[in-house]
């Protein structure tokens, strides 16, 4: 007897101290992940593994969200980042969502980077009705607002990209013979599309050879040759850093110079670019959407000042040349804007809605005259973009913005 | 005091008794504490659990085939995909229960398993490693192009299953159960197989493959058998992880998942069932154990707890713990 008494006494204990600590994390909102004082935001990362380069982006976050918090916060309350690494495997990934959301309970997940890790993660967090925000990978899949309404993506699709190439080519070049070169994999498929809907009816007759390659290949050298016979005077160049680098060195190797596109993703000068050397490079075309560091016209702008003595201050170990640097306090300052907008109604339903509802967002670090819009039928926040030129040492920007987001309506 | 352990010596007696009841008393022991977790765990832990016992099948699959064969595969990834793509493809295109997916992946994974035992049979030890990584390396790019059946590199969702009414857990406890229950299913058939004749030839080809086929023991079919055996235990923890993970893509196959669970085979101990289990452990816990060490280097970290391990524990895990009971039974006799 004397013991069920001490058991069900401890349980009445224990069942108050649980009670009280429900109600002190849940005054506020009945969501979980965030009090009157902080703000808990769940992340996963490449920290380790093949594409470990990526992980910056996830210290450059934690950075912004420090200074974010020096300064006070978002009304009042402190980001609690948490990151957690998958090394890029979807297993881990969906582990590491489910710590986030079932143990740490954060209120939503913010960037998971790349396509496979949030494909595995895709309906757990729509199932769960948790936001997967602004996530790190520009598949074109991420903008399904009635099918997976708890996901969105923030950079410029692959699609849209590719079909702002497809914009640009038919205006200077309508005549022009494509060789593509593609990873095998949603990136590379995606943009094939893009490429091909900004063509139009003219793709058939312009894309005249296509080679892919795998991510564990040693080398594209049989790919570039390929494409090089085939005759083409255009080389649309869809890669990931390491095999961009090879195919550009190739290319030049074996005396092809057509007119290269180089995606967005392989433009670092530190990996790709200085590496591959002036004589393979120079008149490379990309399409960008960040202002560049080693841009000179943006010298004395205050926004890259500001920029720069953040990355002096609270990230000082990260490289300044560095895009993504640049990427990742960009769509930290998104969502700030979008936790902004949602005002004390800090619900996982209200943050998606004002994720959903950005109306011309320009932020400091975007190309001048880029306008983040979204809205319950448009997932794709950033869908301008302009081209650049290498010249050997940096890349130029050289004529107007092009809007890509016309592929939306030719994708249906 | 080095002599290679040998499954077949035979204490004496009175001790064999005593070791045997300790044994079983301390199997129960565990089992009892491994059906309790559900009610004391979150389900986030469980799906962690499940996943241990998943690479513990897998573990315990290559262990036939590498600690008692002798046979080393850097391939056997490739089995645990074909096993989750079969549970995935089994379910979603033809909307078969998942329960019956695990004896198809099983079976299917033996007869590729053994099917490639066949001509490999040929290599013997790094060449058959090579061999069998080359199709560690081959199984993610097959798996993108067959994209009608696979559903390409944006891979395929696999339905959580729920439990039976009856029982009344939710999917991740339910989930966690059946792992377990498959796990010692698996774990029973093994000790039997590898107690007998068929494990006596099993462990005899790996240590005098010569004397072995003097003594009349078949051993291009025994290997082979080995081989599929070993493969569909592989195939079937591929079926599991993919009903626990609800998702399979190229990329979970990469050819690191391979090398990860021969390592975990190491770690736990060669040749020892239990093992299985406690390399299990180390594959599922050890990366984000390194994570909080180092975020810089995490492989680092990996890697020379990899080395630490080898130079510690020779015997793997399970060789540890067994000189450790072996020290406190004399302590206490």
């Amino acid at each position: 007897m004397a013991v069920t008494k001490k058991v069900w006494s401890m349980a009445k204990y224990a069942s108050a101290l649980a009670a009280m600590l429900i109600s002190a994390s849940g005054a506020f909102a009945a969501d979980p992940g965030v009090t009157k004082t902080e703000i808990k935001i769940g992340n996963i990362m490449p920290y380790s593994g093949p594409v470990s380069a990526y992980g910056t982006i996830g210290r450059g976050l934690d950075a912004y969200f420090k200074k974010l918090n020096d300064e006070g916060g978002i009304n009042g309350r402190k980001i609690n980042f948490l990151s957690y690494d998958d090394a890029y495997t979807p297993a881990r990934a969906v582990e590491q969502a489910r710590r986030l959301v079932e143990q740490d309970q954060v209120l939503f997940v913010f960037q998971p980077l790349g396509t496979p890790s949030n494909s595995a993660i895709w309906k757990y967090m729509n199932d769960k009705k948790v936001p997967q925000l602004f996530v790190a990978t520009g598949a074109t899949k991420w903008g399904d607002p009635v099918g997976h309404p708890w996901t969105m993506g923030w950079q410029p699709a692959y699609q849209t990209e590719a079909y702002v190439y497809a914009q640009y080519l038919l205006k200077t070049k309508p005549d022009a013979k494509v060789a593509v070169l593609l990873q095998n994999d949603d990136f590379g498929k995606d943009y094939l599309k893009g490429f091909k809907a900004g063509l139009g009816t003219a793709a058939a007759k312009m894309v005249i050879a296509e080679q892919t390659y795998e991510t564990t290949d040693p080398t594209v050298d049989s790919q570039i040759a390929n494409l090089k016979n085939s005759g083409a005077d255009v080389f649309l160049n869809v890669t990931t850093p390491k095999f961009a680098l090879q195919a550009i060195k190739k290319a030049a190797d074996l005396g092809w110079k057509p007119l290269q596109f180089l995606t967005n993703v392989s433009t670092s000068l530190s990996t790709v670019m200085t590496p591959a050397g002036v004589e393979a490079t120079k008149g490379i075309v990309t399409a960008l959407y960040l202002k560049d560091y080693d841009d000179p016209q943006w010298k004395d702008d205050p926004a890259m000042k500001e920029w720069f003595a953040w990355m002096k201050k609270y990230y000082p170990q990260g490289n300044e040349h560095d895009q993504f640097n640049v990427y990742a306090y960009s769509v930290a300052q998104t969502l700030v804007h979008v936790l902004k907008q949602a005002g004390n109604d800090l619900s996982r339903a209200n943050v998606m809605k004002q994720a959903a509802n950005l109306k011309d967002l320009s932020l400091p670090m975007l190309l001048p005259g880029i306008k983040i819009n979204t809205s319950p039928t448009d997932f794709y926040p950033i869908e301008q973009e302009q081209l650049a030129r290498y010249d050997g040492a940096r890349w130029v920007l050289f004529g107007e913005l092009i809007d890509g987001s016309a592929v939306r309506v030719s994708r249906r | 005091m080095s002599a290679p352990r040998i499954e077949w010596v035979v204490p004496a007696a009175g001790a064999t008794d005593r070791h045997a009841i300790w044994k079983k008393a301390g199997a129960i022991g565990l089992l009892a504490l491994a059906c309790a977790l559900p009610w004391v765990s979150s389900d986030y832990s469980l799906f962690q659990y499940s996943q241990v016992y998943s690479y513990a099948i897998a573990l315990l699959g290559l262990n036939i085939l590498t600690g008692y064969n002798g046979q080393i595969s850097l391939g056997h990834g490739a089995f645990y995909a074909v096993g989750g793509y079969t549970t995935a493809i089994l379910i979603e295109r033809w909307g078969i229960g998942y329960g019956w997916t695990l004896p198809v992946s099983g079976v299917l994974c033996f007869a590729t398993g053994f099917l490639f035992g066949l001509p490999a049979l040929r290599l013997a030890g790094t060449y058959l490693a090579l061999a069998t990584f080359a199709l560690a390396l081959s199984v993610p790019q097959i798996l993108k192009h067959f994209d009608r059946w696979t559903g390409g590199t944006q891979g395929m969702t696999v339905p959580k299953p729920d439990s039976p009414p009856i029982l009344h857990l939710n999917p991740d406890q339910w989930l966690y159960f059946l792992t377990l229950a498959v796990l010692l299913g698996l774990m029973i058939i093994a000790w039997n197989l590898l107690r007998g004749r068929i494990g006596r030839a099993i462990i005899a080809i790996r240590d005098h493959p010569v004397a072995a086929e003097a003594m009349g023991v078949h051993n291009a079919l025994y290997k082979s058998l080995c081989f599929g055996l070993s493969a569909s235990y592989t195939g079937i923890a591929g079926s599991l992880a993919a009903l626990s993970v609800g998702f399979v893509s190229p990329d979970s196959f990469s050819a690191l998942l391979s090398i990860t669970l021969l390592a975990g085979v190491v770690v736990g101990g060669l040749a020892s069932i239990s093992g299985a289990i406690l390399g299990a452990i180390f594959v599922q816990f050890m990366p984000n154990a390194a994570l909080q060490i180092s975020k810089a280097a995490p492989w680092a970290i990996y890697g020379a707890s990899l080395i630490l391990c080898m130079y510690v524990m020779p015997g793997g895990a399970a060789g540890l713990l067994q000189h450790l009971w072996q020290r406190l039974s004399r302590l206490l006799s």
